[in-house]
């Protein structure tokens, strides 16, 4: 079939494009533009970045056609912009739901389906699995690697369209071996870390530069308002996080938490971990923008939740609300950040997910 | 997609104003070159030789445009010989610049402070506000005249310039008037207003700037006719070749190449391509599209198509996919789209981001053009069918930028 791969020029992209190619698939290949990729070229001209010329020489020793597509205005609008006004919310967002949402699977998505192709690749590490009611997302044969989290904004009809066939591959090594065999240069290239658009220096940094009116230090201060030390800017701290927080622990004698940011005043709330922890009032989430890979189920639905990339489950009753909400009921309470993603699991399958909301 | 088409072999290539196939007089005269070892600046018999080589080259070109050969530096090709124009005819003499809006980039990017010189929806030159800005001038200083700079044919939409009615204005202003014939050149009808002008003595006092490979001739090699026998302060000072005005070896084959070219280019029929290029326009006019500049006089080989609602970007890839070159208004380093800054200047607003550029090569095949025509309405339909024509395409909105 035709199929569309998004090449990012690293190995696990270049991996899937050979692959299909050699599986006698029609592949075109496609690399997005993101951002101006700095480097010697001055800012207004176009430079390609290593990594398009990259996907590029992938595309031509492999033989198969190549398209790099300017998304910088659309990147910038709806991944950069909604990333820096998150932190200015006092949030904690996470920009790769927002491309991989976006720009990714809709624009790119919808580009495909007016070339005419049946379906469109990438080298996310997640598993289409065919199921009765259509495609399910499940997490990866290779769990270090798993990106379900990033990706539970898939909608049904985009995960109809999309292959994922590096969620198949036992491991990395294996990955890497796969793209020696197919001959390609990247074979060896650097993982790609952190925030892509985040090229110099920190996060906090940029949407500083971005949203100067909350830059600066504040007040640390105790649920009562009491100040109990100083920090260098909202922007550098996420609900949940106990580091930065200065001599505050010893200060107090408990290990204390960050529990609200508030924009306003330009402080950060702290609380005792051990209390805060064990707060009942902690255990309902809501959760905004959801996507149900599964019929929302009226009634609720026991599963795994994950509040946060790197971390475990916990176990919860999701249950939908109107205006494409939803509550989570977690068995014990927690400190999530708003602006994160909390996708829910049975098993390995990705149930769906959603943005968890300030309030409580 | 319709696959298939015709059982060619490779792909369809339709796009000669991004470069010309080689003709083989070019490459005849070329191989010649190569044969010999001499440097054409060394006294012995093996420089001598090459010398000969190469100033026959000269003498050829400078003639196919009336000049002596006295005023004709070789260059590296187009980009350089307009930037040593820019440089050597106006800046370096104090006058102040003003360029065509839609200039190429080769124009635009070595003289950014220059006056734009507004154009009409078809993309002609404004004679009223050229006239505007010499008086202007005039009336501003007693400097020495501006520098105008106009191409004689845009390399997006084949627009012919008004070159005598420019040159007429710049005379009377005491303007210099440079000319970047890079499109025009390698292309000329008899009765097509750059030979027009040349016929008549408009551009007797005019600098030309010409590219080989816009001709069928190799890349990399070019000259920039200067109206009379005069030195130039160089861009490269290098060991004085060209005689001070452009450093560097001379690359004899390339320019032997050229000048076969374009005595080759001359010898053509170019009505066949302008009948050719009239019935694909009209197929493609069939199926939806606006051409650009159809009111004005054009090139004979180019369709500049504007397909409302399809980003230019979408069109490239669809017809490639196909097995069919062509190309949009910029292509940068990158190989991403940008906006076209010649329907801009044109005021085509939204169809700045939706043409592509059809360029008929001088050997094209009236088979491939009608395979291609026929692809395209394809193309077309389908997008029709998809909702395309209507639907905003977010993506490729992107800020204009443009290289290359």
């Amino acid at each position: 079939m035709r199929i569309l791969v998004a090449m990012s020029g690293g190995v696990d992209s270049s991996v899937v494009a050979a692959l299909l190619k050699r599986q006698g698939h029609e592949v075109i290949g496609a690399t997005l533009q993101l951002y101006d990729h700095g480097g010697p070229a001055k800012a207004g001209a176009c430079c390609a970045g290593r990594d398009i010329m990259d996907a590029r020489m992938v595309a031509e020793r492999i033989g198969f056609p190549h398209y790099v597509i300017d998304a910088e205005s659309r990147f910038r609008e709806s991944v950069i912009e909604s990333f820096a006004d998150a932190y200015a919310r006092g949030e904690t967002p996470v920009p790769c739901v927002a491309c991989n949402q976006g720009v990714k699977f809709t624009d790119l998505l919808n580009m495909a389906r007016d070339l005419g192709c049946e379906a469109m690749a990438t080298g996310h590490y997640v598993r289409r699995v065919e199921g009765p009611e259509g495609a399910e997302m499940h997490r990866p044969v290779d769990r270090d690697r798993d990106q379900t989290w990033f990706l539970f904004a898939t909608t049904r009809e985009q995960l109809e369209f999309l292959r994922f066939p590096l969620g198949e591959m036992p491991d990395k090594a294996h990955v890497r071996a796969l793209a020696e065999e197919l001959g390609l240069d990247v074979a060896t290239k650097r993982d790609s870390q952190d925030i892509c658009f985040v090229t110099n220096g920190s996060y906090a940094g940029l949407v500083e530069r971005m949203r100067p009116e909350i830059e600066g230090p504040g007040d640390i201060v105790d649920e009562d308002g009491n100040v109990l030390g100083r920090h260098e800017g909202i922007a550098r701290y996420t609900v949940g996080q106990s580091r930065r927080l200065g001599d505050i622990h010893t200060g107090t004698g408990e290990r204390q938490m960050v529990t609200a940011i508030d924009v306003s005043s330009r402080r950060i709330i702290v609380g005792p971990r051990q209390k805060l922890t064990s707060d009942e009032s902690r255990r309902v989430v809501r959760l905004r923008d959801m996507n149900w890979l599964i019929d929302a189920p009226e009634e609720g639905v026991r599963c795994g939740v994950q509040l946060r990339a790197r971390e475990g489950l916990r176990q919860a009753l999701v249950r939908p609300l109107e205006g494409n909400r939803a509550e989570v009921r977690l068995e014990e309470s927690a400190l999530p950040a708003p602006g994160q993603a909390c996708v829910m699991y049975e098993g390995d399958r990705v149930l769906g997910g959603g943005f968890i909301l300030a309030d409580r | 997609m319709v696959q298939g088409t015709s059982l060619r072999e490779g792909p369809v290539y339709l796009d000669a104003n991004a470069t010309e196939p080689l003709r083989p007089a070019a490459r005849e005269a070329m191989l010649a070159g190569l044969e010999q070892t001499g440097n054409p600046a060394s006294v012995h018999a093996a420089g001598r030789k090459t010398r000969i080589m190469l100033e026959e080259a000269r003498r050829r070109i400078a003639a196919a445009f009336g000049r002596e050969a006295d005023g004709c530096v070789f260059t590296s090709g187009g980009t350089e010989a307009d930037t040593l124009a820019l440089h050597a005819l106006g800046r370096a003499e104090g006058r102040c610049i003003l360029v065509g809006a839609t200039e190429h980039d080769a124009i635009r990017r070595a003289v950014p402070e220059a006056g734009l010189i507004p154009v009409d929806g078809q993309g002609v030159i404004d004679r009223a506000a050229l006239e505007a800005m010499l008086v202007a001038h005039g009336a501003a200083g007693d400097g020495p005249g501006p520098l105008v700079c106009i191409m004689a044919a845009n390399n997006e939409t084949g627009v012919h310039a008004p070159l005598r009615d420019v040159a007429a204005l710049c005379r009377q202003h005491g303007a210099f008037l440079h000319v970047d014939a890079v499109q025009a050149a390698g292309r000329m009808q008899e009765q097509d207003e750059f030979s027009l002008a040349l016929k008549d003595g408009s551009l007797a006092g005019a600098s030309l700037a010409l590219s080989a490979h816009k001709m069928g001739g190799p890349k990399g090699a070019g000259a920039l006719l200067l109206p009379e026998d005069r030195p130039l302060a160089p861009l490269l000072p290098g060991g004085g070749q060209e005689r001070g005005r452009r450093g560097g070896t001379p690359a004899l084959a390339s320019h032997m190449g050229m000048a076969a070219a374009l005595e080759d280019s001359r010898m053509q029929d170019w009505s066949v391509l302008a009948a050719l290029r009239d019935e694909l326009e009209a197929v493609m006019v069939e199926a939806g599209v606006i051409i650009m500049g159809h009111g004005a006089a054009r090139l004979p080989n180019t369709v500049s198509a504007v397909l409302p609602g399809v980003a230019a970007q979408m069109q490239l890839m669809a017809l490639d996919i196909e097995g069919y070159c062509v190309s949009a208004g910029s292509a940068c380093s990158s190989g991403k789209v940008a906006r076209s800054h010649v329907l801009e200047a044109m005021g085509q607003g939204e169809a700045a981001g939706q043409a592509i550029r059809v360029s008929l090569p001088w050997n094209v095949r009236a088979g491939d053009v009608r395979s291609f025509g026929r692809a395209y309405g394809l193309m077309a339909r389908r997008f029709a069918e998809r909702g395309l024509l209507k639907r905003p395409t977010p993506m490729w909105g992107g800020p204009v930028t443009h290289e290359g």
